[in-house]
């Protein structure tokens, strides 16, 4: 690595704690614009618990300096304060237990789309315009339009309720896969595609042709120089994919009732558990950043031609 | 073959032969010139998937304007429920083309009765006409989102690639910051929390009939996603700046108004319809999604998201209630996605396919 890629990486991380400090801003300041404050109007709380938070957040104190508390806690403690809905348990221990199933949904998904797409889009590409190469644009097309609700909805009445193959709720043993299957189809069309078209653009490249003039046999040149060359805008996809898949869990952990993060994201949001929102909001966004920022870091790694800005 | 003098001063006498009827046969125009427009329809035309995807497209627009014109029901008619009477509980849950206790009394005495098409939901309400308000509404939200989208990206991109320097840096700063906020989860906090704030400010005004949820929605997308919308147009107006032929028409003497309207303007608007028409799928995509949240339309207007959303309860005995808002909602976003694709196709020549 050279100073320029260095540099770059430096510039990168600056720029991402940039954002996840604006993230934080953003979350603590539209908090505070509801009318009266994000602990008014709870019936549910104790004055003694009503006290308690406006002591743990100097909700008496002015904005700025409450601001800059609730910035520090973060940065130094992790601390999100305690939720307002689930009695005595901190926000960060919600995320935390949630993660646990989260990440494993997320990442089998993410790694089930990588191994399935690019075999996937291979195929499309060495059979380009082939029956087998028409039948995956097709049914890829369809599962990138589809709304990842939906297909999630569709997947539950299908694969649940009438053939009863897994069970629906992501409780029970299972129950992950279903979900883990909504959670995969987009990426995994998204893949197909993009590793199609780079495919067939690196197939048409002068070294293939060198290669296949020196007498180099089929599989080497797919694996050793066309495969190779063409997962290079796959790793682009990384970060997206990561935030797609942050997303999507939203709305999948809602429909098969998946105890994770997405679903407390997704309650805190209808129970009014502002702590939790803003915690929530922050952790998964700081994630979506810095796995782009993982994304295109690598991508620079991988291909030294890519040039910097 | 006549001879060829240099320098000769001489001018060639059979230049000035009078054409034959033969020659000017070959300035007849034949065919009428075609414009850059015409060209793109026809190669639009041509393309067979965007047509059927327009046909689609127009098809689920024009009945989501004008059914719920002449349909007997309204979206929000509870039909167990008339005045001075008990509530009916027979409306409630039926299934497609059955009808409540009163009506079938009516058909008994001979009268006509609308049916129920898709049946109704829980509260008896007519599940079609749902429906398709729930298509208007997720329309509605996509095409005008995308509009709200197309002005500020336009005016803010082209100030920033049109006056450049300072103001140009400061602009792109800040779409950098925006761009790389992960906009998903700032739609879903600012939608929640907007819609609070909204709430309050519009309560007695014309806006309160469209409901707050919706508003926060348009000042969300305002917010968020004029970004790529100007990035785009910013590096359209740059690289346009710098043709020759813009240039040319400086030298010659045009004025900015002029380079505005005759070059960059034409040149530039292809590339910003095909943006704005690929931008209402994802419009209509993050309302859906908003709404099977809960986070979109206030009940008990219908959106194709939260119909989806309330199916979910009642699944295992009314599995069509979920299919219908599913299979609408996927052909919009999938017809439009296909016909902004044809779209780009014909109309973006620099495009190498």
């Amino acid at each position: 690595m050279n100073t320029k890629t260095l540099l770059y990486i430096a510039k990168r991380v600056l720029l991402m704690i940039l954002t996840v400090w604006i993230v934080i801003t953003i979350t603590f300041f539209v908090t505070r614009a509801v009318p009266g404050g994000p602990f008014a109007g709870e019936k549910a709380i104790s004055p003694a618990a009503q006290a308690a938070l406006e002591a743990k957040y100097g909700l008496d104190k002015p904005v700025f300096e409450q601001y800059l508390t609730y910035l520090s806690d973060i940065v130094t403690k992790f601390d999100f304060g305690p939720s307002l809905k689930q009695r005595g348990r901190q926000v960060i221990d919600i995320i935390a237990d949630g993660m646990k199933t989260s990440a494993v949904l997320g990442v089998t998904a993410a790694f089930i789309a990588l191994g399935v797409g690019v075999v996937l889009g291979a195929i499309a590409a060495l059979r380009r315009n082939k029956l087998i190469d028409r039948i995956i644009m097709v049914i890829t097309t369809a599962f990138v339009s589809m709304p990842s609700f939906i297909m999630g909805s569709l997947l539950l009445l299908t694969f649940s309720l009438w053939l009863g193959w897994f069970p629906a709720n992501g409780n029970q043993e299972g129950g992950l896969v279903l979900p883990i299957i909504t959670l995969a189809l987009y990426p995994t069309a998204y893949i197909t595609r993009l590793t199609r078209s780079s495919m067939l653009d690196v197939l048409g490249q002068d070294y293939i042709r060198t290669a296949k003039a020196k007498g180099v046999s089929g599989t080497k040149i797919i694996f050793g120089h066309a495969l190779k060359n063409s997962l290079i805008p796959v790793i682009t996809y990384f970060g997206p994919m990561l935030a797609y898949i942050v997303t999507g869990s939203l709305v999948v952990e809602k429909i098969f009732a998946v105890p994770g993060v997405g679903r407390d994201f997704v309650n805190s949001i209808t129970n009014r558990d502002y702590p939790l929102i803003m915690g929530t909001t922050i952790v998964l966004a700081a994630l979506i950043v810095v796995m782009n920022l993982v994304g295109d870091i690598l991508y620079k790694v991988v291909d030294p031609r890519i040039n910097l800005e | 073959m006549k001879k060829y003098i240099p320098f000769s001063m001489h001018p060639d006498l059979d230049a000035f032969i009078p054409a034959t009827a033969e020659d000017k046969e070959y300035i007849v125009q034949m065919r009428e010139s075609s414009t850059f427009f015409k060209d793109g329809v026809k190669r639009l035309l041509k393309n067979k998937v965007a047509t059927v995807s327009f046909i689609v497209v127009v098809l689920i627009t024009l009945s989501a304007i004008f059914i719920p014109m002449f349909w007997p029901y309204a979206y929000d008619q509870q039909l167990g429920i008339s005045p001075g009477r008990p509530v009916d509980p027979s409306f409630a849950n039926l299934e497609p083309f059955e009808y409540g206790s009163t009506e079938e009394a009516r058909i008994e005495a001979g009268e006509k009765v609308f049916p129920h098409v898709f049946g109704t939901d829980a509260a008896g309400r007519d599940y079609f006409i749902r429906v398709v308000y729930g298509a208007r509404i997720s329309l509605a939200v996509g095409f005008f989102a995308s509009i709200i989208v197309l002005v500020i990206g336009l005016i803010i991109g082209s100030v920033s690639g049109y006056v450049g320097g300072k103001v140009d840096i400061i602009i792109m700063r800040i779409v950098d910051i925006i761009y790389s906020l992960p906009d998903m989860l700032m739609v879903i906090l600012l939608s929640a929390f907007v819609g609070t704030a909204v709430e309050k400010l519009i309560a007695g005004t014309v806006l309160e009939k469209l409901g707050a949820n919706i508003i926060s929605l348009f000042i969300v997308f305002a917010l968020l996603y004029w970004v790529s919308m100007s990035r785009l147009i910013r590096g359209q107006i740059l690289s346009l700046r710098e043709q020759e032929y813009v240039l040319a028409s400086k030298a010659t003497g045009a004025k900015g108004s002029w380079v505005i309207k005759k070059h960059l303007i034409p040149n530039c608007i292809s590339v910003v319809i095909i943006s704005t028409a690929l931008q209402i799928p994802s419009a209509i995509f993050t309302e859906s999604y908003l709404s099977f949240l809960g986070l979109g339309v206030n009940a008990p207007m219908p959106s194709l998201g939260s119909l989806a959303s309330d199916a979910l309860n009642g699944m295992s005995s009314y599995p069509y209630r979920l299919i219908i808002p599913a299979i609408v909602i996927s052909l919009i976003v999938l017809s439009l996605n296909l016909f902004g694709d044809g779209l780009r196709d014909a109309f973006d020549p620099k495009l190498n396919n």
